[in-house]
């Protein structure tokens, strides 16, 4: 039977390449763990950047990480948020409506370098006034453009599942559009919301390019002071830092881009189990 | 009480309507910087030439020159990820338990979660030595390791979006061909694949527009070095490499040479969102298949 070895091969194939993909990301933990791990120590967490290898360091670029978090975090999540309530709650289905959701669906297709490059031009040069031009301020406004998409769709999702009768009974009793939307759906959606802007935001410390477009610096050795001025100070993070030493033939400079690469990723893993915790623990299910 | 709620809406309103601005700032941004460089360098010089050195003193802008490197580049992603993609999509769609299914896929979605910067890391550090073993010849920066790389970090979006297609093709048309005597393999690739055809076409476009914009592997590991060669084995600069090249440097804001960035990005942009708009159009003539 011809067609029986030909199914078997086939499944093994499919199954095969199902599996490549997984055992690739498995090498490659491999590699950089075996790489940055002996590296990794918490002096290398707490010292700043040097030419010597061995001193260097990821503090600036852990702060302005979590500097760059903190702050896409206020502008995107309360900009994304009512941007989903007003296309799920107010939005009739007309032009301007419609206008609006293809955007958002063309948005996610633009290359994340391409908005660096909106971000040197508004909010770098023609903005400088307030944002001090290749700050952390800019690095964060450019960052919130970049994650708003995924926070409407989520926030979006979130509120769609909220089932009608919950907002009826608002109705109900009298209350106002906006009655209904805050004391009725938010706090229904709200863990929905929560773990779409977790991930919005992992995607956030991740990205390197639209920061290099924007001139984030890799030698920054201090740290912002504890002011409004910090906003408007030059900035480095996580990514920045890895691409930096990388670049350089060192071999010695590679085991810190590992290293740090190692913090990175533990960063990026403990958001996302807080993003899945979130969803288990605060989900309400309706019948 | 009612002008209240009014403001409220308003807010929310402009809010929604940011998304707009932003598109429409990109636009703005780059056909304003791109009309100022056009004006220096004419279009026609910038479509023909066959050199690229807007850095050095006999200037050359010939945007064929990154094309051409990022064209490579994508291609080979897309040879790495389109046969394991699709593959994959075929395992969890019509072998995998739908147990084994619902492990598989986030598991395969870790992949896309991972920075590019790590996954550069990755082609130049892992897979570049690992080449040389097998084709001694290959330079330390080189379009088919950064190519391989990219190709696994998009296999996820690809696997992803053709399951669906696939999963949507109706049980009745699959139940027909194995009430003809037909195998899982002969199902598939006589009926499922074929109905499903235009949603993985769309998956495999959204795939190309990926690695099209993708910065951070061909930076890192396919060099900054100006080439118009389709050979793989040589360091190349994609358009996006340059945008990061001329990032890092010194070059002074308005200055001809950083308008040049600005040209580049509207080319990406604008083949980028042809594509888009292609693997749009194909999604939703699959949706329709679907009554």
């Amino acid at each position: 039977m011809k067609e029986r070895w030909l199914e078997r091969l086939f499944k093994a194939l499919t199954f095969i390449s199902t599996i490549i993909g997984l055992l690739v990301l498995v090498i490659l933990l491999i590699d950089v763990l075996k790489d940055g791990l002996p590296r990794l120590s918490w002096k290398f967490i707490t010292s700043f950047p040097s030419r010597n290898p061995d001193e260097a360091g990821i503090l600036p670029a852990l702060v302005g990480s979590a500097m760059l978090l903190i702050l896409t975090a206020l502008f995107a999540f309360p900009i994304g948020v009512a941007a989903g309530i007003y296309l799920e709650e107010y939005a009739s289905d007309n032009l301007f409506t419609r206008l609006i959701e293809i955007n958002i669906a063309n948005l996610a297709g633009i290359p994340s370098i391409i908005y660096g490059l909106l971000g040197l031009e508004i909010f770098v040069r023609a903005l400088r006034g307030i944002t001090g031009g290749r700050s952390i301020f800019s690095g964060a406004l450019t960052m919130s453009l970049l994650v708003l998409p995924i926070i409407i769709v989520s926030s979006r999702e979130a509120i769609r599942a909220v089932p009608r009768s919950i907002r009826e009974a608002g109705y109900a009793l009298g209350a106002t559009k906006w009655q209904v939307v805050r004391d009725q759906i938010l706090p229904v959606a709200m863990p929905g919301i929560l773990t779409g802007t977790i991930l919005a935001l992992s995607r956030a410390i991740g990205e390197t390019a639209p920061l290099i477009t924007i001139g984030a610096l890799a030698y920054i050795a201090f740290l912002p002071p504890l002011s409004l001025k910090a906003l408007q100070s030059p900035f480095t993070v996580l990514p920045i830092q890895i691409f930096n030493w990388v670049s350089r033939p060192q071999e010695a400079f590679h085991a810190n881009a590992a290293a740090a690469i190692i913090v990175l990723l533990v960063l990026l893993l403990s958001m996302n189990a807080a993003a899945i915790y979130l969803r288990n623990r605060f989900q309400v299910r309706f019948e | 009480m009612k002008w209240r709620e009014k403001a409220i809406e308003g807010i929310f309103a402009l809010c929604a309507s940011i998304s707009i601005f932003t598109t429409l700032g990109v636009i703005a941004i780059l056909l304003f910087e791109s009309i100022a460089f056009f004006r220096k360098v004419p279009i026609i010089r910038f479509l023909t030439e066959t050199q690229w050195t807007p850095l050095f003193a006999k200037k050359h802008f010939g945007i064929i020159v990154l094309g051409s490197a990022t064209f490579l580049t994508t291609v080979i992603a897309m040879a790495v990820a389109l046969p394991l993609g699709l593959m994959a999509a075929v395992y969890m769609s019509e072998y995998a338990s739908e147990r084994a299914r619902r492990i598989l896929k986030p598991c395969l979605e870790i992949l896309a979660g991972i920075p590019t910067v790590v996954y550069g890391y990755f082609a130049l550090l892992f897979v570049t030595p690992l080449l040389k073993k097998v084709i001694p010849s290959i330079s330390g920066f080189n379009a088919l390791s950064a190519g391989i790389v990219m190709g696994i970090m998009i296999l996820p979006t690809v696997a992803s979006l053709s399951e669906d297609a696939l999963y949507a093709v109706p049980r009745s048309l699959r139940e027909g061909a194995y009430a003809l005597g037909a195998s899982t393999r002969q199902v598939v690739t006589g009926v499922v694949i074929p109905a499903a055809f235009s949603g993985i076409m769309a998956s495999f476009i959204l795939g190309v527009s990926r690695a099209l914009g993708e910065t951070m592997i061909v930076a890192i590991a396919a060099g900054q070095t100006p080439r118009l060669t389709l050979n793989p084995l040589v360091p190349i600069e994609t358009m996006t490499a340059y945008i990061v090249q001329v990032s890092l440097g010194d070059v002074p804001t308005g200055s001809l040479e950083f308008r040049t960035i600005f040209a580049v990005g509207l080319t990406l942009f604008v083949i980028n969102m042809t594509f888009n708009v292609l693997s749009y159009w194909l999604a939703s003539r699959q949706r329709r298949f679907k009554l």
